[in-house]
């Protein structure tokens, strides 16, 4: 009986449904949490897994000695290499084509890598026009890990303690 | 300034001529801003409901988002209006119209400030009631025009919903007149004159609650919007609809919102009346602003609209039998109980009641 009336009183005072506005209106006031993506950015981990470059040593060599291990530990099947052996006797890539529509990003062609010659960089802000574009060539790799050389660099001596 | 214009015309036309077009003159003075209002309070809901959910709202378009409301406004000006294959086309294109009207036409008997009202009809209150009414032809028109099983069930529930409510609502306005003694809108506000206490909103509560609670059942806003039960039906009865016929049901039910928010400032809050009443008429600068006035309606209606607003960011919807439940069982009895010992204290001559 005693029950019945405190619902009865509870329902006709509205008390739930003011406490439920006393909560938005709380929220009303609250610092807001929205990033302004194009001019504010949320912080990025070094270990960031962005657009694929290729790096070369500081003597201007490429890294890449064709291995293969990227190629056979990825598990969408983007990496397509072939390689040759070069008149100094190294083996080198002639053909080392990421199919970026493949690509899931997962970072195991960095992991695999022993000379830290394939790397995801921090670049995320890049897009396709056509279908055609999708899978990049050896020589568009190269120029981009040439361009953001010193970024990737910075980058992976941050992570470099914890590997 | 009215008066002038309409003399200087005399001199030209006839007096029929005349009055006609100061009279339409004041329709779209009344008009533009209540469009402008209805945009803006668009803008306002999607800023604050964000601002409940801690984010920003639309932002981007001119400073602040401030033209927010214009853009989304050119963007179904041109966008195409698709009707149904078979669709009954002259009801489909008639509906938004007839949904937009009585929302629009119930503000000639508003008053916004003592003697600002377009027509001082004696039984403003009753015209108000009527003509809300009619809102439920256009919404239930077009789901049936629209020849489709998702329109046609929400305009179905937006009937009985309608219908409900529009007993528990007369009644809390009849409480209004019983108070009152006049079916005028300036009347019932000048009946609350001489500050905050002697308003309405404390004598009726209840009824306040009452007719607050059955304006948004009958808006159709949240919590109370089953006619557009995404989940189940879509977007309700006007699921067909695209481009300005669907903008105008938009129009229409942001008209009614403010309609609600305004008639409840008027009835419960007096209106355009400051709630300090005569007490600082004689300080200089001070007695303006505070005094009665347009901005003094402008605030409380405001604050009725944000409460809208407020309910949509924080109640989940009710179900279909609990709205029911609640407009028959709860808010019919409840208003019953109150207008009867309002009537009884009236009888006996009690004060706070008159």
């Amino acid at each position: 009986m005693f029950k019945y009336i405190k619902h009865i009183i509870k329902s006709f005072t509205l008390f739930e449904l003011l406490q439920g506005l006393g909560v938005t209106g709380k929220y009303f006031f609250k610092r807001k949490i929205t990033i302004q993506y194009p001019e504010q950015k949320t912080p990025m981990s070094p270990r960031f897994r962005g657009h694929h470059a290729l790096r070369r040593y500081p003597n201007g060599q490429e890294r890449c000695i064709a291995c293969k291990l990227c190629e056979a530990v990825c598990p969408a099947l983007a990496i397509d290499i072939e390689s040759e052996e070069r008149a100094d006797g190294t083996r080198r890539t002639t053909k080392y084509e990421i199919d970026f529509f493949k690509c899931i990003y997962c970072g195991f062609c960095e992991e695999a890598c022993p000379v830290d010659a394939i790397v995801e960089t921090h670049i995320f802000e890049y897009h396709f026009e056509n279908r055609e574009g999708t899978v990049i060539s050896k020589e568009a790799l190269l120029a981009f890990g040439d361009k953001h050389e010193t970024e990737i660099a910075k980058r992976k001596a941050a992570d470099a303690p914890y590997k | 300034m009215m008066e002038s214009l309409a003399t200087f015309l005399n001199g030209y036309l006839p007096e029929g001529v005349t009055t006609l077009i100061v009279i339409m003159i004041k329709i779209v003075a009344i008009l533009l801003p209540l469009i402008l209002a209805v945009a803006y309070t668009t803008f306002a809901e999607r800023k604050i409901i964000g601002y409940m959910q801690v984010r920003m709202g639309p932002n981007r378009v001119g400073p602040k988002g401030w033209l927010q409301p214009i853009a989304d406004t050119l963007k179904l000006m041109f966008k195409e209006i698709i009707s149904p294959t078979k669709a009954s086309t002259i009801v489909f294109f008639v509906a938004p119209m007839l949904a937009l009207a009585p929302a629009l036409a119930a503000w000639v008997v508003i008053p916004f400030w003592d003697g600002g009202v377009l027509a001082d009809v004696n039984a403003g209150l009753l015209l108000i009631l009527a003509i809300t009414s009619l809102d439920v032809f256009g919404i239930i028109l077009a789901g049936w025009a629209s020849n489709s099983k998702y329109a046609i069930l929400s305009s179905l529930r937006v009937g009985a919903q309608m219908v409900s409510y529009e007993i528990a609502m007369g009644f809390a306005l009849v409480g209004v007149l019983m108070a009152a003694g006049s079916l005028n809108l300036s009347d019932i506000v000048r009946a609350q004159d001489g500050g905050i206490q002697n308003w309405f909103a404390w004598p009726l509560f209840g009824l306040l609650l009452v007719y607050f609670i059955s304006g948004v059942a009958e808006t159709n806003r949240a919590p109370f919007d089953v006619a557009e039960g995404e989940s189940e039906i879509v977007a309700g009865f006007h699921v067909e609809y695209s481009g300005m016929a669907f903008a105008l049901f938009f129009l229409a039910e942001y008209a009614s919102m403010i309609l609600i928010s305004t008639l409840t400032a008027l009835l419960f809050l007096g209106g355009w009346l400051s709630p300090f009443g005569d007490l600082l008429n004689d300080v200089p600068v001070l007695g303006f602003i505070l005094g009665d006035g347009f901005h003094w309606l402008f605030i409380k209606s405001f604050f009725f609209l944000f409460c809208y607003l407020w309910f949509r960011a924080t109640f989940p919807r009710y179900r279909y039998d609990q709205i029911m439940r609640l407009g028959w069982k709860i808010l019919i009895p409840v208003t019953l109980v109150w207008i009867f010992g309002e009537g009884v204290a009236i009888a006996l001559g009690w004060k706070p009641w008159l």
